[in-house]
């Protein structure tokens, strides 16, 4: 098992939700290969964020985070599943999948580093950006992998204004 | 700049145009999505060549307004549907990236400060 960790320059744990405050928890499941479907759930959190009022910069990274880690469990694993917690101060992203894992991800992480296939390629995607576009725009970012068995990523972002 | 006036003045082809004008403030061309998602600013016209409905995603995610589809590249059906749920525009022409870049950068419009 490999991990990686990120997480910006004071940043500090926010409080996770208790059963008391109000939160909403969203998840969708995500079909490896399935580029017709692939967003559905970075879409949803995205409009649930915007019925909510959250600050558009601040729901643009987070569609951006999520969309990035829900397309790689499209690219490059089988199945896997994006689940979301927000609560008032910040929004918790998971994305869990069963796939071949990450070897080295120090090296996924390295901007153009990338193993798409030329399928995925002709779309557009696999220029090696999503892992390095993830880490710019969270505030903490956690990735554990392993080979053969499957990745989780999860990343956490503020709703303070910067 | 308002989408319509750029549709207009450039003579694109129409795909899908919402109801709701819309106002560009940027501009960026790329076909790589995360290049993209990573450093296009929000209420930029999109110009790519990429036809698969991801781009709409992508648009929607990053709060891009519009898409040109340049070098007469057609959009896929499922991408003009998507662009109908979605309130983006989608649009076109005959020439290249480069050449509608140009032409957009002489309207007046402004790629991403670096
Ligand atoms: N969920 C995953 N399962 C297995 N491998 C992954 C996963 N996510 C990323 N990787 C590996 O890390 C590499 C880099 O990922 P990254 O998202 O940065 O680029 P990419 O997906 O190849 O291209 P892009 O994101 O620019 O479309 C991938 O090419 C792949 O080898
Ligand atoms: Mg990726």
């Amino acid at each position: 098992m490999t991990n990686y960790h990120y997480s910006k320059e004071n940043y500090r744990e926010p409080p996770i939700a208790d059963a008391d405050e109000d939160h909403i928890s969203l998840s969708f499941p995500i079909e490896g290969g399935d580029f017709t479907h692939a967003g559905y759930g970075s879409s949803e959190i995205k409009r649930t964020l915007k019925k909510l009022a959250a600050d558009p910069k601040i729901v643009r990274r987070i569609a951006i985070a999520a969309y990035e880690a829900e397309i790689n469990v499209v690219a490059h694993a089988y199945k896997g599943r994006i689940s979301a917690v927000i609560s008032s101060d910040a929004i918790r992203v998971f994305i869990e999948d069963q796939g071949p894992g990450i070897p080295d991800i120090e090296q996924a992480m390295q901007p153009g580093f990338s193993t798409a296939s030329p399928k995925v390629r002709e779309m557009g995607f696999g220029a090696g950006l999503g892992l390095p576009n993830i880490r710019d725009n969270v505030d903490f970012l956690h990735i554990e992998s392993e080979v053969s068995i499957g990745t989780i990523l999860q990343f956490c972002i503020l709703f303070r204004n910067e | 700049m308002r989408i319509k006036e750029i549709i207009e003045k450039l003579n694109l082809t129409v795909y899908f145009s919402p109801e709701e004008d819309a106002e560009i403030t940027g501009g960026y061309a790329c076909d790589l999505l995360s290049d993209v998602m990573g450093h296009a600013d929000a209420g930029s016209i999109w110009v790519t060549i990429q036809t698969h409905q991801n781009i709409v995603a992508v648009a929607v995610l990053a709060n891009l307004p519009a898409i040109v589809l340049s070098r007469g590249v057609k959009p896929q059906d499922l991408t003009i549907d998507k662009c109908r749920d979605e309130s983006v525009y989608l649009l076109g022409t005959e020439e290249t990236t480069f050449e509608m870049t140009g032409r957009l950068y002489d309207l007046g419009i402004r790629g991403t400060k670096r």
